[in-house]
């Protein structure tokens, strides 16, 4: 059952040095005030794993607390670069970073694996690209049926995932709708999950498309309104374009990033852009 | 990219994006799936709806199918793409049930190099352990190039866009020639239309080598030779690509004015 608690007390109960976390939302639903509290805490050595790593992985990423990057894509979508992700692969700023890419195919099918309890899955793709030969996880594998061969992807079970969702109610049982992305899968692939929410309520009203997470498969519910912002959170916000697009500024040189980290993530101001 | 309005202000005409814009919504006349990503596809698209097809099926990576914005998307994941869609399906779901299975008629794809098989690179220039710069990477790309029924390419000609080997090879285009799709058991046909600010290219249908087959009006081979470092196939009967005409510029302004809104 999920304990409902306050999100310092879920990161520090939750994500520890070292750890494998996966903190998904494909375009929405993105944990960055949960990013924000790793920072905070000076979580280190961590694996973090997403589809699409945005700003606040440019953010975990520029303050060292990764150690490895498994990844579909990584960039500011709509803006162009993720400069601490660039400075970290092309230069090991502030450290090495290990990456593992994937397409974002191959990927969500290592979550689906994850999820299912198999040790991996399979699909058609990777064959003649280049990610075959730099990706350990990835292999090929015969169809035992037809005879053909396909791209086999390792599961995907990481320590903890944490995922943003629009509510939760007392009980800890967790409702998000929109674009959903992959959140189920790696929710499912975790040991340990937390869901920041936008609100705590009595009752769900129901919602076509509407997802729920049942609170026996989640350890920590966090109310973290406006949690995904920058981005949105679809019923309650709208996505920041302009602080995407000052992120590019920001992000470009280190100093002006850490004073950045310091001033809006250390002590606390609020992210807003000017 | 600038305004709409400002543009039109600034120039009666066009400049090489509309041209390739335009083209490739003039490309998917007809076509009735299209698996589409941010920028320039998304405009292309979204003109396509807006004049010559209307019903054509908008499929956003973020599982947004059948997607009909009012305006142009920011993101692949905009909200507006989710309360405009048929349908929200999920990551999983979107690759494995309607992208693997063959049901995207058209994907459109982007890279920072393409080589002479129309394979591309969006991962790395330079030696991948070391790069000089770092690209996004994937995402999307590997399987909409393996497994759209067809893909078209939106991309620059030039020395630093076309080259004679690509630095990493994120998405498969031909491979090495005729063969390498079939052995790797992809379904989809591959690049059948390569779109640049100089013109149109098209595999041959034996060697799978990308043949220069149109011009945009105004560019003339000599120019095309000197943006590309191999010894680029022309086709024998050239065409001249009409240029925009004056309802596909207004639409097309008309469009990029709802990014401000």
């Amino acid at each position: 059952m999920a304990k409902i608690q306050g999100l310092a007390q879920a990161i520090e109960d939750l994500v520890h040095d070292g750890d494998c976390v996966a903190m998904e939302g494909f375009t929405h639903l993105i944990p960055v005030a949960a990013g924000h509290e790793i920072i905070r805490q000076g979580r280190k050595d961590l694996t973090l794993v997403r589809l699409t790593p945005d700003i606040v992985f440019d953010q975990l990423i520029g303050m060292g607390c990764a150690k490895k990057l498994v990844f579909g894509w990584g960039g500011n979508p709509g803006v162009g670069s993720l400069h601490r992700f660039r400075d970290a692969i092309e230069t090991g700023w502030p450290v090495p970073l290990e990456i593992e890419e994937h397409s974002h195919a191959g990927l969500t099918n290592r979550y689906v694996a994850g999820a299912s309890g198999l040790p991996f899955a399979i699909l058609r793709g990777y064959f003649g690209t280049g990610l075959m030969d730099r990706t350990e996880t990835v292999k090929t594998v015969q169809c035992p049926f037809t005879g053909e061969k396909l791209a086999a992807v390792a599961a995907l079970n990481p320590d903890v995932t944490i995922i943003h969702a629009q509510q939760a109610d007392r009980a800890g049982n967790v409702l998000m709708w929109g674009i959903t992305g992959v959140n189920k899968e790696a929710a499912l692939a975790a040991t340990r999950v937390l869901v920041t929410v936008e609100e705590i309520v009595d009752h769900f009203e129901p919602r076509p498309g509407g997802v729920v997470l049942p609170t026996w498969v989640i350890d920590a519910v966090a109310k973290a309104p406006a949690g995904a912002y920058p981005s949105y959170t679809s019923g309650y916000s709208d996505r920041d374009n302009a602080a995407y697009v000052a992120w590019d500024a920001v992000s470009r040189d280190r100093d002006t990033f850490r004073q950045w980290i310091e001033e809006h993530i250390v002590q606390g101001a609020p992210a807003v852009s000017s | 990219m600038s305004t709409g309005a400002a543009r039109i202000e600034q120039s009666p005409g066009y400049d090489p994006d509309d041209m390739m814009i335009v083209a490739a919504a003039r490309a998917l006349r007809g076509r009735r799936v299209c698996f589409v990503g941010i920028g320039l596809p998304s405009t292309a698209a979204n003109l396509a709806r807006a004049t010559h097809t209307p019903d054509l099926v908008l499929v956003y990576e973020s599982g947004t199918i059948g997607a009909k914005p009012t305006r142009l998307p920011l993101s692949i994941g905009d909200g507006e793409l989710a309360e405009t869609a048929d349908s929200v399906v999920s990551v999983p779901e979107i690759f494995n049930y309607w992208v693997q299975a063959g049901r995207i008629e058209v994907g459109f794809l982007s890279a920072a190099q393409m080589d002479r098989y129309a394979n591309l690179n969006s991962t790395a220039i330079g030696d991948y352990d070391h790069p000089s710069v770092r690209l996004p990477g994937a995402g999307g790309a590997p399987e909409i190039a393996a497994s759209c029924r067809e893909v078209i390419v939106l991309i620059r000609q030039s020395h630093r866009t076309f080259v004679e080997r690509l630095d990493f090879r994120t998405s498969v285009g031909f491979g090495e020639g005729p063969g390498d799709r079939a052995r790797w058991g992809y379904r989809g046909a591959g690049p059948t239309l390569v779109i640049t600010d100089l013109g149109l290219l098209r595999p041959d249908p034996e060697t799978c080598e990308l043949t220069m087959t149109d011009l945009h009006r105004g560019v003339d081979v000599d120019r095309v030779r000197a943006a590309t470092p191999w010894d680029l196939a022309m086709a024998k009967d050239l065409k001249i690509t009409e240029p925009p005409s004056a309802e596909e510029l207004t639409r097309l302004r008309a469009l990029q004015a709802t990014q401000d809104r």
